[in-house]
C-alpha cells in the first residue's frame, strides 16, 4: 500500500474541523498508515466470489409503517443544547459561505 | 449588495455556443412520518416540536426506513420509466454544518433506487423534448437555519443562526437529469417545462403537492456552455434554489449569457455554487464547489439494504395513474380544444376542476367557461389557485345545470357563482336569496315589454316594416328593465308577436 502522506492527513484533518499542530501530521500519518496497512490485508484473502459486506445481518426491507410516533417535547430536544434562543438551537456564525 | 455582471445577449451567447443542462430536483414527500424516524412531517408546529433522537442523531439511537418512502420512490421512478434496483443501500454524506445534527444526511450515493429513464416534455408550440434522467434516490431534508444579526436576515454579516429540527429527516427524492444536450436556444423553455411536467407527474402520483411557494418541490440548475461543433463539455455553475417555475427559466438565461460573456472574454468557469435573486433573476456567487471525494460517503451501516421485490414493483407499476401527458391530450381531445387552449388550461390550474366539473354532470363546453372565465379572474384578482376558491365542482356544475334548463342566463350566473364565493351557500340557495329567476312568464314580461315598444316607437315601426334584425334594441331595453332577469328568447318571441312579425 501506498503510504498517507502529511497532505491528506491535513486534507481529513479540515475535513472533520480538527485542528492538527505540524508534528501531529507526521504522527498520525505514520498510524493511519499502519491502520489502513492493516485492513488492506483482507483484500488478500478475498476473492472474487467474496462479495464486499456492508452490514453484517443478512437482512432487507427492514421497514416501518409511516405511522406517527410520539416525538420528544421541545424542552426535551433542548435540554442538552449548549445554547439555545427562541427554542431553538442557537450555533455560532457559520463561517465559509456568503 | 450590488454585483454588476458582465452579459451578452441571449441571442450573441446561442450563436456562439451551445449550452448544456442538468436538473436537480428535489421533492419532498407528503408521508405522515419522516424518512427515518416516527416524528410527524405536519406544517406550522412550533419549533423543534418534531424531533426525536434518531432526527437529532443523539447517541444510541437507531434509523427504521418509512415503507411509505420506499413505496413512493419505486412509483417516481417507474413513472419516469426508470429501472428500480433490485438491491441498493443508504450512505452517509459526511459534512459540518449545523443544519443536519448527525453532521452527515442519510442519502444514496453509488445505488440510487432508480435510474436510466426518461420524462417527455411538451413545449407550448407542441414540440415533444425527451430529458434523460440519470437517476431519482432517496434521502433526507435538513433543518431551517434562521441568521440573526445580519442585515437582511441572510448568512452574510450574521452573528449567530438558530436551528429548528422539525424539517431534519422529512423524506426527500432528488431526481437527477443527465445532461440536457441539443436544447439550443430552447434551453430555459425547456428547463421550465420539464420542471412543470414533473411537478404535474408528482402530484398525479399523489405523493407530493410539489408545491414549489413552499420549498416542497426546489431546484437546481446546472449548466455550461460549449461552443458550436464542440462535443465537450464546458464548466458548469450551479444555479441553487430555483424555487419557481419561471425562475427556472431566468436563472438558466442568466447563467447562459454570463457564461458566453466569460468564455468570450477569454476567462474560464470556476466551479461554483450560485445564488438565484427573485428580485432581478440574476445569479451571484456563492461557495467553490467541494469535490464529491469531500464528503466521504460510505454504505449507511444502521440501515440495511433495500430489496424491492420485482413482484412488488410491477405491483406499483400497474397501479401507475395515467400519465400527466397523456392524460392532457386525452382529455385536449375529448373536450375538443386546441393544443393552445390546453396549455392555458394546464396553465390555469383548471384541469382538475373541470375534470371534476364534469364528473358532477356539465357539459365539457360549460365546464370549460366558467372555470376559465368567472373563477379564473375572480381567483386572479384575489389571488388564490382555482382550487382554493370557496366553490366546488359540484356547485359550478349545478350553476351549469341551471342556466341548461333555462332557469339561469349567463349574467344571472354570474351573479349566483359571485354569492356563492361570497359564502352565500349553494347556487339553488343563492338563487332564492337574491331571487335569481329568469323571468319567461308573459304576464310578468308583457308590461315592460309593452313599454319597450312605445318607448321605442321609431325601432318598433322598423321592426314592422320587416328590419327584424333591430329587434336587438328592444331586447335589451327589456333585459334593461328587468335587470337581466328576463329570458331573453322568450322576450324577443314576445316582441315580435306583439308587433305581428314572424320571423323568416
Amino acid at each position: 500500500m501506498p503510504g498517507i502522506t502529511r497532505e491528506e492527513v491535513a486534507h481529513l484533518a479540515r475535513l472533520a474541523r480538527l485542528e492538527l499542530k505540524a508534528e501531529e501530521l507526521d504522527h498520525f500519518a505514520g498510524q493511519l498508515d499502519d491502520i489502513i496497512g492493516a485492513v488492506a490485508r483482507v483484500a488478500e484473502v478475498a476473492d472474487r466470489d467474496v462479495p464486499p459486506t456492508s452490514h453484517p445481518l443478512p437482512l432487507t426491507n427492514v421497514m416501518r409503517a409511516d405511522e406517527v410516533r410520539p416525538s420528544l417535547t421541545p424542552e426535551q430536544a433542548l435540554s442538552c443544547a449548549p445554547a439555545q434562543e427562541q427554542q431553538r438551537f442557537k450555533v455560532p456564525q457559520i463561517l465559509g459561505e456568503d | 449588495m450590488t454585483v454588476t455582471t458582465d452579459l451578452v445577449s441571449y441571442e450573441d451567447a446561442l450563436a456562439s455556443y451551445d449550452p448544456v443542462m442538468g436538473l436537480e430536483v428535489h421533492v419532498e414527500l407528503g408521508t405522515r412520518t419522516k424518512m427515518f424516524c416516527g416524528c410527524s412531517t405536519g406544517l406550522g408546529a412550533e419549533p423543534n416540536s418534531q424531533t426525536c433522537p434518531t432526527c437529532l442523531g443523539l447517541p444510541g439511537s437507531l434509523p427504521v426506513v418509512n415503507a411509505v418512502g420506499v413505496e413512493s420512490a419505486v412509483r417516481i421512478g417507474l413513472a419516469l420509466h426508470c429501472e428500480i434496483a433490485e438491491w441498493c443501500r443508504f450512505a452517509r454524506k459526511n459534512y459540518f454544518y449545523p443544519d443536519m445534527p448527525k453532521n452527515f444526511q442519510t442519502s444514496q450515493y453509488d445505488e440510487p433506487i432508480a435510474f436510466n429513464g426518461y420524462l417527455d416534455v411538451q413545449l407550448e408550440d407542441g414540440e415533444v423534448f425527451r430529458v434523460e434522467i440519470e437517476r431519482a434516490h432517496m434521502e433526507e431534508d435538513t433543518g431551517k437555519s434562521t441568521h440573526v444579526g445580519g442585515a437582511t436576515g441572510r448568512i452574510h454579516g450574521a452573528s449567530h443562526s438558530l436551528l429548528d429540527y422539525n424539517r431534519a429527516g422529512i423524506p426527500l427524492i432528488e431526481i437527477v437529469t443527465k445532461p440536457v444536450v441539443g436544447a439550443g436556444d430552447r434551453a430555459p423553455e425547456i428547463a421550465k417545462a420539464y420542471v412543470a411536467e414533473l411537478r404535474e407527474l408528482i402530484r398525479a402520483l399523489g405523493v407530493s403537492e410539489a408545491r414549489m411557494e413552499m420549498g416542497q418541490m426546489r431546484c437546481d440548475v446546472n449548466l455550461s456552455l460549449m461552443p458550436k461543433g464542440s462535443e465537450t463539455f464546458g464548466t458548469r455553475s450551479e444555479t441553487k434554489n430555483v424555487n419557481s417555475l419561471r425562475s427556472v427559466e431566468r436563472a438558466v438565461r442568466f447563467e447562459v449569457r454570463r457564461h458566453a460573456a466569460v468564455l468570450g472574454g477569454g476567462g474560464t468557469i470556476v466551479q461554483e455554487t450560485r445564488h438565484f435573486h427573485e428580485d432581478d433573476g440574476s445569479t451571484t456567487s456563492g461557495r467553490v464547489k467541494e469535490e464529491a471525494e469531500d464528503y466521504r460517503y460510505f454504505p449507511e451501516p444502521d440501515l440495511v439494504p433495500v430489496a424491492p421485490s420485482r413482484e412488488w414493483v410491477e405491483e406499483l407499476r400497474a397501479g401507475l395513474p395515467e400519465l400527466p401527458r397523456v392524460r392532457r391530450n386525452r382529455l385536449r381531445e375529448e373536450w375538443g380544444v386546441s393544443g393552445h387552449d390546453m396549455q392555458s388550461i394546464l396553465n390555469a390550474g383548471a384541469i382538475d376542476p373541470i375534470v371534476a366539473t364534469i364528473e358532477a354532470g356539465a357539459d365539457p363546453l360549460s365546464a370549460r367557461k366558467w372555470w376559465m372565465g368567472e373563477l379564473a379572474r375572480s381567483a386572479n384578482e384575489s389571488g388564490r389557485s382555482l382550487e382554493g376558491l370557496p366553490i366546488t365542482p359540484e356547485q359550478v356544475a349545478r350553476v351549469a345545470a341551471l342556466v341548461a334548463d333555462g332557469s339561469l342566463n349567463d349574467k344571472l350566473a354570474r351573479q349566483v357563482i359571485e354569492g356563492v364565493l361570497a359564502g352565500e351557500g349553494d347556487p339553488d340557495a343563492v338563487v332564492e336569496k337574491r331571487g335569481l329567476k329568469v323571468v319567461s312568464d308573459e304576464g310578468a314580461l308583457g308590461a315592460a315589454v309593452d313599454e319597450a315598444i312605445a318607448g321605442n316607437a321609431a325601432i318598433a315601426d322598423k321592426i314592422r316594416g320587416g328590419k327584424v334584425a333591430a329587434v336587438g334594441a328592444l331586447v335589451g331595453a327589456v333585459m334593461k328593465a328587468t335587470r337581466g332577469q328576463a329570458d331573453a328568447a322568450r322576450v324577443k318571441e314576445l316582441i315580435l308577436r306583439k308587433l305581428g312579425v314572424t320571423e323568416g
